[in-house]
């Protein structure tokens, strides 16, 4: 159960970000944007041994102490990061292989629809309803 | 059964109704850039959407060269049915991609009757070509030429910053 999730474009802007306790946003902006560098690093990291295939997920990038961050990187560098509770342990990385997933087939259904002009913000109803299935539930 | 040929009559249909879209405006001089960028430009679109979902389970593409043999193959192969012939390059930025048998030229009649008209069926695909190399962080200008009917050769030049 996440607690943000954010999809970034090629040109590292935000196409899509939203967090659980809407009061603190500002702060899940700013982990998201500084998750940015980890990214990028990995992602050159990576280029450099080309001896291995390289995956798309990138596993967790890094842990604060409240919060853990994972990310994932498309063949069209889409960006998606998500950030998870630490106190939440029982999630393994099983279940945010299987987050980013659906994450990416939902995006790649946003991206065929032929409305959706490539680098708009995304206000996809059903891309919306499947992140809020993935989000912590606050009652 | 009819699959394949679905495609092809959307295209032809896609190309004689912008022409005539264009024609029946007037301006005859102007026609054919117009009509063959709007080609293009849907063509774009239409390659930056397939991208997604054909690299969705494939691993990250090491250089240049391994994404234009995806494109000469996986992407020809789910697009055309059939891979690209031939490609070379200059290891330089240009890559030229020669399919002997093009899927939407199959149905023109062997000759040079209609060469001419052939570069208007192209345009779709250069800018499927496009669309997909832009998805995957390549900027480049995709043009394609035909010397036999049926056979056409799609160049691609690599934009570096």
């Amino acid at each position: 159960m996440a607690v943000c999730i954010a999809v970034i474009a090629k040109e590292n802007y935000p196409l899509y970000i939203r967090s659980v306790p809407i009061q603190n946003e500002l702060k899940f902006h700013y982990t998201v944007h500084t998750s940015l560098d980890v990214v990028e690093e990995k992602i050159s990291a990576v280029g450099k041994a080309m001896a291995d295939q390289r995956e798309l997920y990138l596993g967790l990038l890094y842990p604060t102490e409240d919060y853990k961050v994972y990310g994932y990187v498309t063949n069209s560098k889409v960006k998606f990061v998500i950030v998870v509770d630490s106190s939440n342990t029982s999630l393994r990385d099983n279940e945010i292989r299987s987050m980013f997933r659906k994450l990416h087939n939902s995006f790649t259904d946003v991206m065929c629809n032929p409305f959706y002009n490539p680098g708009d913000t995304i206000q996809s109803k059903a891309f919306d309803s499947m992140v809020s299935a993935m989000m912590v539930q606050v009652s | 059964m009819a699959d394949d040929v679905l495609f092809e009559f959307l295209h032809m249909e896609m190309v004689s109704h912008i022409y005539k879209d264009q024609a029946s405006r007037g301006e005859m001089d102007k026609d054919r850039a117009t009509c063959v960028s709007t080609l293009e430009g849907m063509g774009f679109r239409v390659g930056q959407g397939l991208i997604e979902r054909f690299t969705k389970d494939s691993p990250s593409f090491k250089d240049d060269l391994d994404v234009m043999k995806f494109i000469c193959k996986d992407f020809w192969i789910n697009v055309f049915r059939k891979q690209i012939d031939n490609l070379r390059t200059n290891h330089q930025g240009t890559y030229v991609l020669q399919d002997n048998k093009f899927a939407l030229l199959t149905q023109f009649s062997s000759g040079k009757q209609y060469l001419e008209e052939a570069p208007k069926y192209l345009a779709y695909s250069c800018g499927l070509v496009r669309g997909a190399l832009s998805n995957l962080g390549m900027d480049c200008v995709v043009t394609a030429e035909i010397s036999l009917m049926a056979s056409c050769k799609f160049q691609v030049v690599i934009q570096k910053i």
